[in-house]
């Protein structure tokens, strides 16, 4: 029998795996999919509880607003990327320091 | 071993296993084709869990929506055949290491916790209560979420467009 813990453990993994691709790559989009990672981590969580527990649908509605917003930072954070190669050929998050002194 | 149990591993295998190919491969273009399949596990799980309107919404906005997106992003600043776009990273042995023990440490507390875990049995629809509650309880998350999507289009817009706008005010 599944129980909620086998839910658990692969979005532990899956957020892992998120964190370390935010923490080791240098590419701006490759930093983006880990978060898209790290996300789809807690959506599981929560629809795993909206099933394992008595919170109902709400864990579901709440996995959906989830989806939401990463569909929008998505977006605006690739239209930024796009604008940063096209200002300084580069998309490697290490040498986006402008603005350090 | 019931059936439900082996889908199910095949799943989280396909879930998790290209998630690792995501973070490890050499080429940006594999990592997001990697990606497509994690997202489509997810949404196995979802089904798995009895929500179908949550995996609908997770099949069309990611993998039709980000994901298209993504691809998008890798061929407009990337040289495809530059196999060198992926090949370095920084501290990679201590962000392992340091990974490594956040999920010894999590997976320890999810697995000694008394989670008091009881599913809930109907596996009905779930679209239309979804519906009613974000018509009634969520209505004013809902609008917010609606407007945030109408900035974050014009926002995308007005960025990926090259700020014609600016230079016109600038000059």
């Amino acid at each position: 029998m599944i129980g909620l813990e086998h839910y658990l453990i692969i979005s532990a993994m899956l957020f892992s795996l998120g964190i370390l691709a935010v923490s080791t790559r240098r590419n701006a989009i490759s930093v983006l999919m880990g978060v898209e990672l790290i996300l789809n981590a807690g959506n599981i969580n929560l629809v795993a509880f909206s099933k394992f527990s008595d919170i109902g649908l709400n864990g579901q509605v709440f996995a959906l607003f989830v989806i939401i917003l990463a569909a929008a930072e998505a977006a605006v954070a690739l239209a930024i990327v796009l604008n940063i190669y096209r200002n300084h050929q580069t998309v490697t998050v290490d040498r986006m320091d402008s603005l350090s002194g | 071993m019931e059936l439900s149990t082996i889908v199910f591993a095949v799943i989280a295998l396909i879930t998790v296993g290209s998630g690792v190919v995501v973070v490890f491969a050499n080429k940006l273009i594999h990592a997001v084709f990697a990606l497509l399949f994690t997202f489509f596990g997810t949404a196995g799980l979802y089904i798995f869990l009895g929500a179908d309107f949550v995996a609908g919404a997770q099949v069309m906005v990611y993998v039709g929506g980000i994901l298209v997106l993504m691809v998008f992003g890798v061929m407009l600043t990337n040289r495809i055949y530059d196999s060198r776009i992926l090949a370095d990273r920084v501290n990679f042995k201590r962000s392992v290491v340091v990974v490594g023990v956040g999920f010894a440490l999590l997976a320890g507390v999810m697995l000694k916790t008394p989670w008091n875990a009881a599913p809930s049995e109907e596996l009905a629809s779930s679209t239309a209560e979804i519906g009613s509650l974000l018509m009634t309880t969520y209505l004013l998350p809902f609008e917010v979420a609606a407007m945030l999507l109408l900035a974050a289009l014009i926002g995308a817009s007005m960025l990926a467009s090259g700020g014609e706008d600016d230079t016109e005010s600038e000059a």
